[in-house]
């Protein structure tokens, strides 16, 4: 038997009146890459918050590492590295000094942490920036300092709110690489995004997220399966013409999606999915065919896109 | 025993009081700041210094002979051993406040650095405590400096003005935990400047320059209900040797102001951060 480290049933936070969480349920054993998948405000951030013990749950059972953050934040956080949404290392110190002194927060000593200093900045790729103020650093080098300073506990729990939002395409591959690398070294990662690629990159098990409910559960590849088809067929008409040709498409196949600037036809065999629509003599200006991903699998669920 | 991971070093501090708030270790946001002076502060620092010792020369050297001698307890007190206990008095609040109000409030909203703090296995207490403490050992080391410049040219008469070194330390005590308590409920920097609206009417009508018993009774009440005419009572009481049990009193009104000012940065910070 596999031990949970994150326990939460029917899960709930509410904001006055506001529901951010309604009900979660998800387990996250040791050693897995666990993503929590949906669109700005579907709640991934708060429960991301309640699991870091630093928000109190309005109901619900909850447990990290078999404690209830309510009674054992101190010593929940003690076992977590988190990697906040918004950066906020201290801007007033440099890249080691803040290393350092993230180790102290946790009473670290030290010779320990002087130790870890020289291991992760390796890790992250900031051996040359060791003495530069935080400020003069790039957008990727802040990220993978942030990660490094939640590395400096040896955290059993690495915790990633929108890893990558806001980097580019190649600092975004330079993080997932390193994220990689702690997942081979069995560090258990936990990861909210709303990047249907990110997520099937790096999460071994998800859970689609929207409107503080949880809409599906499993692999990526396994959600693909049971909520999508194997490929999808995009054809464009132009804006005007999309609506119109939505109800003629839908006779060549079962399923089909009508967004504002095209139509996504969901079937095993997009190119002969795509002959059959010439030879019905539509003409679409542009077509794609491609696999199923993660996206597809929120618009069946939700109806809506990912990122609006 | 050496306790070596962060697990360890949390769980040993299970079944303490308060352990889902503080976790011992203000001392660690107490390095912090050091690190961070060490770089940037020192104009800051020297100008909190100078400025009471500009105070002294110009206004005690410049009006001690129209003004005179003042009477204080029925002894007669040349005028800028009348003004040197204030001035320390009022470094030490504005050292505080500065440490404690602008210095608290960036970190907070600006620069989110409580976020990081409290993401790990440290309390709110540790916070407060530890931007208190650190508030508290500036307004020792103005208080040093003072002392050191105006105990040389005999403007401290009493040997009972060596406790106005604690008693500095107090009063920087109950404006830190004060002010870090007030800018913890600020919502825009704007709303700072609340802070400089009390301040300024408060150094210049607390009894720094001339006694109290200038204004109406009724006045003079009201100047009471703030706290910088008690610390000012406080060092001049012992600068000039009048100790008595009023000294007790003034005293206290900061052991009070403490203790309000931390239950309330506490409660605030983890209502912040805990939510």
């Amino acid at each position: 038997m596999t031990q949970s480290l994150i326990h939460a049933r029917n899960l709930t936070k509410k904001f006055g009146d506001f529901t951010a969480v309604n009900g979660i349920d998800f387990d996250v054993v040791k050693g897995e890459s666990f993503g929590l998948l949906g669109p700005n405000g579907a709640g991934k951030s708060t429960a991301m918050r309640m699991i870091g013990a630093t928000s109190q749950r309005t109901s619900g059972d909850l447990t990290i590492l078999d404690k209830d953050p309510e009674n054992f934040g101190p010593q929940i956080r003690a076992h977590l590295g988190v990697v906040p949404q918004q950066d906020n290392l201290d801007t007033h110190l440099t890249v080691t000094e803040n290393l350092y002194i993230y180790g102290r927060y946790f009473g670290l000593s030290r010779k320990f942490v002087k130790g870890k200093i020289e291991e992760l900045l390796t890790f992250a790729q900031l051996e040359e920036k060791r003495n530069a103020k935080v400020e003069s650093l790039s957008g990727g080098m802040k990220r993978r300092l942030t990660i490094a300073r939640a590395l400096v506990s040896e955290p059993e729990i690495l915790m990633l709110d929108e890893p990558t939002t806001g980097l580019d395409p190649q600092a975004r591959h330079i993080l997932w690489d390193r994220l990689f690398r702690l997942k081979e070294d069995g560090v258990t990662l936990l990861i909210t995004t709303h990047f249907m690629d990110e997520a099937e990159q790096l999460c071994d098990r998800l859970v689609v997220m929207d409107k503080g409910s949880i809409m599906a559960e499993g692999s990526p590849a396994q959600l693909i399966k049971d909520y999508s088809t194997k490929e999808v067929l995009e054809v464009r008409f132009g804006s005007e013409r999309n609506a119109q040709m939505a109800e003629d498409l839908r006779q060549l196949c079962d399923r089909i999606e009508e967004l504002p600037d095209r139509i996504l036809m969901y079937t095993e065999d997009g190119e002969e999915l795509l002959e059959r629509v010439y030879k019905k003599d539509f003409h679409p200006k542009t077509s794609l065919v491609r696999r199923s991903s993660l996206e597809d699998v929120f618009l069946r669920l939700t109806g809506r896109t990912l990122i609006d | 025993m050496i306790l070596s991971t962060a697990v360890a070093i949390a769980e040993a501090r299970m079944g303490k009081p308060g352990e889902k708030y503080y976790s011992g270790r203000s001392w660690a946001i107490m390095e912090r700041a050091y690190i961070a002076f060490k770089s940037s502060t020192w104009m800051i620092v020297f100008s909190g210094f100078i400025e009471p010792v500009l105070f002294l020369l110009s206004f005690g050297y410049g009006l001690k002979d129209l003004v005179g001698d003042i009477t204080v307890a029925g002894q007669p007190i040349g005028y800028v051993a009348f003004i040197a206990p204030a001035l320390l008095a009022t470094s030490a609040m504005n050292g505080a406040i500065y440490d404690s109000t602008m210095n608290v409030y960036f970190k907070l909203k600006h620069d989110r650095i409580y976020h990081g703090m409290l993401a790990t296995s440290l309390g709110p207490m540790d916070v407060a405590l530890g931007e208190i403490g650190w508030a508290l050992l500036r307004g020792f080391s103005y208080a040093v400096g003072f002392m050191a410049i105006v105990t040389p040219l005999g403007l401290i008469p009493s040997w009972w003005g060596v406790l106005a070194i604690p008693a500095a330390v107090l009063i920087a005590f109950g404006f830190a935990s004060f002010g870090m308590a007030v800018t913890s409920y600020m919502k825009s920097f704007q709303q700072l400047e609340i802070v400089n609206i009390v301040l300024l009417p408060m150094f210049l009508f607390s009894g720094s320059f001339y006694p109290l018993s200038v204004f109406p009774e009724w006045l003079q009440t009201i100047i009471r209900l703030f706290p910088l005419a008690h610390a000012i009572d406080l060092v001049r009481g012992l600068t000039l040797g009048n100790i008595s049990w009023a000294l007790a009193g003034h005293a206290m009104y900061f052991v009070v102001m403490i203790v309000v000012g931390l239950f309330f940065t506490t409660k605030r910070l983890n209502a912040l951060f805990m939510r």
